[in-house]
């Protein structure tokens, strides 16, 4: 068993998993349970809630998600790129800058396009 | 065999519980620290001088009534806070807190494990963080807690980016993606001289990540109650806080880990060199909180997209550039 295994990492993830369940569970049994109809609506400052909670949000949000999924994934390429840069030089360097660039582009794109404005 | 694995259980047990008791203890650091700055006591009932708060405060949650809203979607709101604490008690498995020592013949590296893409790890566990947010934030079936969960995810997304982005300049001059030999490669100077823009970025964007003041919006109280976690009580409740100051640990000791030196210093044992640079970066993070007031949403967004992501890109072609010119 080589000392740099992923083997004790599942271990405290079975630790982890095991804690949060048990102290979940422990205390739902150990609180008291003296439900009345009002505690269990949702909260909105002691009045009756109105309308549907699920309401409509802005698109704004939809389209965050897809520039975290562009950009993220990009900036995952730079990792292996950047665990050897000392052994690619120059090339190497040339060739990421390029690819920063074209980043940087797609940046400026969507900034002009105003999609990163909230109002 | 027998040996590295009974070294691994009692690391991985010692580890546990001192994330689990300094995330509790530092609710009340958090407290003290809150009271000093606005020039009050803080604590003083439970034990001496507050000691004993922490205890008296977990006890009660334990009792607390375990309030689940008639119409929320219940699997996914039991499940939330607990997607949202194991990341953090789970990433500090890949960080080394101290020079390999000796027992009974072999060398005991003082790291659970050492994994050839701690960073990467690293990352991949803190970006889960978001789901416990949003998850919970869905689940509750409230306005308040939906509003909260929906600006904290794209508050979180978008500040991973300069996240993962300010770690490059660490891993193009360490050249590697192990936290044991990123520590070594300090030994002569900390990376926070070569890469002050990166350290910053990842203050700023850590802070952001883990939904602290100044980037607190999901959870505004003057505007959302409590943001995502307004529908929640007893234990369920201190699990959004555990995970977050265990949140806080996980991020000062990777600061530490990456841009301070890790455990390496002069006199003192690895270990206490080690808790001294966590402390002081956990000591940062409380300080941002109590002094500075809370972004706009708008504000938040301009900065994490139009300020540190360009930021974090010219880091990288500089660092680049120079590492090229010296000839390294």
């Amino acid at each position: 068993m080589a000392e740099n295994s992923f083997l004790p990492i599942l271990i405290i993830l079975i630790l982890a998993i095991v804690f949060a369940f048990a102290t979940v569970g422990l205390s739902a049994f150990l609180g008291k349970n003296t439900y009345e109809k009002g505690k269990l609506k949702p909260y909105e400052c002691g009045v009756e809630p109105v309308g549907n909670p699920h309401i409509r949000f802005d698109i704004k949000f939809y389209l965050i998600a897809i520039f975290f999924l562009l950009f993220d994934i990009e900036a995952l390429f730079l990792f292996p790129w950047a665990a050897v840069f000392i052994k690619l030089g120059l090339f190497g360097f040339v060739e990421m800058f390029l690819f920063i660039v074209i980043l940087l582009l797609g940046l400026i794109y969507i900034w002009k396009k105003g999609a990163l404005e909230w109002d | 065999m027998i040996f590295w694995l009974i070294s691994t259980i009692i690391k991985i047990i010692v580890v546990f519980g001192i994330i689990l008791l300094a995330a509790a203890y530092l609710t009340l650091l958090e407290r003290k620290i809150a009271a000093r700055i606005q020039n009050r006591l803080g604590p003083m009932e439970a034990g001496f001088h507050g000691l004993l708060q922490p205890i008296a405060d977990g006890i009660k949650l334990f009792f607390k009534e375990d309030i689940i809203p008639a119409e929320a979607n219940k699997a996914l709101f039991i499940l939330a806070p607990i997607i949202a604490v194991i990341p953090a008690l789970v990433t500090f498995s890949v960080i080394p807190f101290g020079a390999p020592v000796k027992i009974l013949g072999h060398i005991v590296p003082l790291q659970i494990t050492d994994v050839n893409i701690g960073i990467l790890f690293i990352l991949a566990l803190t970006s889960l963080g978001v789901y416990g947010v949003v998850v919970g934030g869905w689940a509750s079936n409230s306005k308040y807690a939906l509003l909260g969960g929906l600006r904290t995810a794209a508050q979180m997304i978008s500040y991973e980016i300069s996240l993962a982005l300010s770690i490059i300049g660490v891993i193009m001059i360490a050249g590697s993606l192990s936290l044991a030999n990123i520590v070594s490669a300090q030994s002569h100077i900390w990376f926070i001289v070569f890469q002050p823009a990166g350290f910053l970025i990842y203050l700023i964007a850590s802070t952001a990540e883990m939904n602290r003041v100044p980037f607190d919006l999901g959870e505004a109280e003057g505007e959302l109650v409590a943001g995502f976690h307004t529908e929640y009580s007893s234990m369920k409740f201190a699990f959004y806080f555990i995970g977050e100051y265990a949140q806080i640990v996980v991020n000062s000791a990777i600061i530490t880990t990456l841009f301070l030196g890790g455990w390496q210093g002069p006199f003192l044992p690895s270990v206490i060199w080690f808790i001294i640079k966590v402390f002081a970066v956990i000591l940062v993070y409380l300080w941002f909180r109590w002094t500075y007031p809370r972004l706009r949403y708008d504000e938040l967004m301009h900065f994490g997209w139009k300020f540190l992501l360009p930021l974090a890109l010219a880091n990288i072609i500089v660092t680049g550039f120079v590492m090229i010119l010296l000839g390294k």
